[in-house]
């Protein structure tokens, strides 16, 4: 889709009018690019139509491979590389001295799912710390909702069905990126 | 309403019967004569002879070892070798573990002033050991009885901590499954009852079976069970018991019968009694829970300690119950009982199903971790019988209850399809049956365990109790509460 020269704002003052207005734009089958709300709203993303997050399979990935990382670092220091008896723990093989290891195994395992989700969350959100913040209207952190369609010469179209259901504003903005 | 489907109730009295059958077979066959018992053991030690021969080493350790050790450590000796362990070390190791599982022998302590004796001692030891063998093969049926009858109790107890906790936290979800609940914690007093009866039988009609402390014989040869009499005496035994089933079968009467009375009710006064005492239930019911593990449990082995036993055992018992429930409520839900049943409450249910299987390994390896990076020989030995002779149980019964719920139940939208749910319920069940298998059997029968005709059959007899009184108490009561404060809530509810 061709970046659109404007863009229209719909602003919220409430999230039940909110969902209800997402539900009529989607049944009208307009495009919504963007909502802005100040609080999760329960069940926007599904009546957005947004896909399903893949950020658990991610972390489940990343789990394990702390969980690889610290299996294979205390098999080669304490097994492998220098199999010292310390009070008579068995070295031999890392199955014996496994009970040993499984605190750190697990801890390992949930460092690196949390801490890697939480960057790949980041990354994928891009979000970091000078990022200059892509807010359209203050309110909207504090208690207003605000829905943002790409406008293609349908203006008085988009104008109408958007104050229909319950918008306290709808303004017309040239795209200013 | 529910009624009790004329199928179920036969397939129920029907697992009874064949039940009893094998529980009766168990009894018939378990009483070996001396001389019985010394033909199995040259035939045994004659089959170990063929296929190991060791040489030198063993010779030593013969002395020292009564022959069912000898077996053990063999078998133990066999796998340490095949993980290619330094051989000699391994040998070491078995050495001193086989005396430490003697020490532990606690059931036949007279043993103990044996030890390390001359040769003329010999017949005796011979007499000792023959007589120990001819016990452990006599306790097999009462075990199996009790590990039975205790794991569908404990499934009735853990079913009735989670309905106290569902009162007491006013969990909006769960009015709806509340009377499934109810149904299976109507199990609580008959089973218990049973449990406390075999128990009790074990050390009157039986010959000390379950329970050597209540031998006088042994007590009078063991220090330690006599500076533990004070606690372990039979009749203070019975008396906990039944302070303990009185306190969780009142709770229980007087909840269902709040729940019932909320329903014809025009207040809520019903139901904040109901909430009041589950309140004050849970309170006695932690402290209760815990002593019953010491007394039912962990005075199998009364030589062994453990602080953290009795929330071990209530963790197993804890998600053996919400397992139950999650299964009977898509039972009711697949006959068309539970229409306002829907996914997200089996998803509640499925999640604590994976919680707690995790907490229960927790507790597990807690406890295992502890006592096995210390070492202390009075401790460690409750472990090493565990692991030389129940090596398949005791680690099987950690991928049943830890490693299979862990991967089935991971994703979330796995704990919303039924069958998932029903098939990661049969593991976890059957893990946990395991679990107390691995909890009492040690300590009564020792290396002569098998899971055979008496352990089948006393599953299927308290099976089918179970299912005759649950699904009995389900038909006596609409399985929706009508006026609870959160049905509205729990119809609706969604996650």
């Amino acid at each position: 889709m061709e970046a659109a020269s404007k863009v229209i704002h719909a602003i919220y003052n409430d999230d039940d009018i909110l969902m209800s207005a997402v539900k009529r734009i989607k049944s009208e089958k307009h495009h919504i690019d963007e909502i802005y709300t100040p609080f999760p709203v329960h069940g926007l993303d599904k009546a957005m139509g947004l896909a399903p997050t893949r950020i658990a399979i991610a972390s489940f990935i990343y789990g394990c491979i702390g969980l690889t990382v610290a299996i294979v670092m205390m098999n080669f220091i304490m097994i492998e590389d220098w199999p010292q008896n310390i009070g008579g723990k068995p070295s031999f093989s890392y199955f014996q001295n496994m009970p040993a290891f499984v605190p750190i195994m697990f801890e390992l395992t949930v460092f690196f799912a949390a801490h890697l989700m939480v960057i790949t969350f980041y990354l994928r959100s891009r979000m970091w710390p000078f990022k200059k913040a892509e807010n359209p209207d203050v309110r909207t952190t504090d208690d207003h909702f605000l829905i943002e369609m790409s406008v293609h010469h349908n203006e008085k179209e988009l104008t109408d069905l958007l104050k229909e259901t319950g918008a306290v504003e709808v303004k017309l903005i040239d795209n200013a990126h | 309403m529910y009624t009790f489907s004329n199928r179920l109730k036969s397939v129920a009295i029907g697992l009874i019967i064949i039940g009893a059958i094998g529980v009766i077979y168990g009894f018939l066959t378990s009483h070996k004569t001396f001389e019985e018992v010394e033909a199995i053991l040259s035939e045994e030690a004659a089959h170990h002879e063929g296929g190991h021969d060791a040489g030198s080493d063993h010779a030593v350790m013969e002395d020292h070892a009564t022959m069912d050790h000898v077996t053990a450590e063999t078998h133990a000796e066999d796998t340490h070798q095949e993980e290619s362990v330094d051989s000699s070390h391994a040998v070491a190791e078995e050495v001193t573990h086989t005396d430490e599982t003697f020490h532990a022998a606690a059931d036949h302590s007279e043993e103990h002033s044996d030890m390390g004796a001359a040769s003329e001692h010999h017949a005796d030891e011979h007499t000792e050991h023959v007589e120990h063998v001819q016990h452990q093969i006599a306790n097999r049926p009462w075990a199996a009885l009790y590990v039975a009858a205790f794991f569908f109790f404990m499934i009735a107890l853990g079913a009735l901590a989670f309905y106290a906790i569902q009162y007491a936290s006013q969990a909006g979800w769960s009015p709806m499954v509340l009377r499934v609940m109810e149904g299976i914690t109507s199990y609580v007093l008959p089973g218990g009852a049973i449990v406390l009866a075999i128990a009790v039988a074990s050390g009157t009609i039986g010959h000390y079976n379950l329970f050597v402390w209540m031998d006088p014989e042994v007590v009078a040869h063991d220090k330690l069970l006599q500076g533990k009499s004070g606690y372990l005496s039979l009749f203070w035994f019975v008396v906990r018991g039944v302070i303990f089933l009185g306190g969780w079968s009142l709770y229980r009467h007087f909840s269902r019968k709040f729940s019932l009375a909320q329903d014809e009710a025009s207040d809520n006064k019903n139901f904040i009694k109901n909430f009041r005492i589950s309140a004050a239930f849970l309170v006695f019911y932690i402290y209760t829970e815990s002593m019953m593990s010491w007394d039912w449990i962990m005075s199998t082995d009364p030589h062994w300690f453990s602080t953290l036993f009795g929330w071990y055992v209530f963790a197993s018992m804890f998600v053996s119950g919400i397992t139950v429930i999650a299964m009977i409520t898509m039972y009711l839900k697949s006959k068309g009982l539970l229409p306002l049943v829907n996914d997200s409450h089996l998803h509640d249910l499925a999640k604590f199903m994976f919680a707690i299987s995790i907490f229960w390994t927790y507790l597990w390896f807690s406890q295992f971790m502890l006592i096995w990076y210390s070492n202390i020989p009075e401790e460690v030995t409750y472990f090493v019988s565990r692991f030389n002779d129940y090596k398949l149980p005791f680690l099987g019964m950690l991928v049943m209850n830890f490693v299979f719920p862990l991967l089935i139940l991971m994703n979330s939208d796995y704990k919303r399809i039924p069958w998932f749910v029903v098939m990661a319920g049969i593991v976890i069940l059957a893990g946990h049956y395991i679990d107390v298998f691995n909890m009492i059997m040690p300590a009564t029968v020792g290396d002569r365990w098998y899971i055979g005709i008496p352990e089948i059959g006393s599953i299927l007899l308290f099976g089918g109790l179970f299912l005759f009184i649950v699904f009995t108490a389900l038909s006596k009561a609409p399985l929706v509460p009508k006026r609870n404060p959160f049905i509205k809530e729990s119809e609706h509810f969604h996650y």
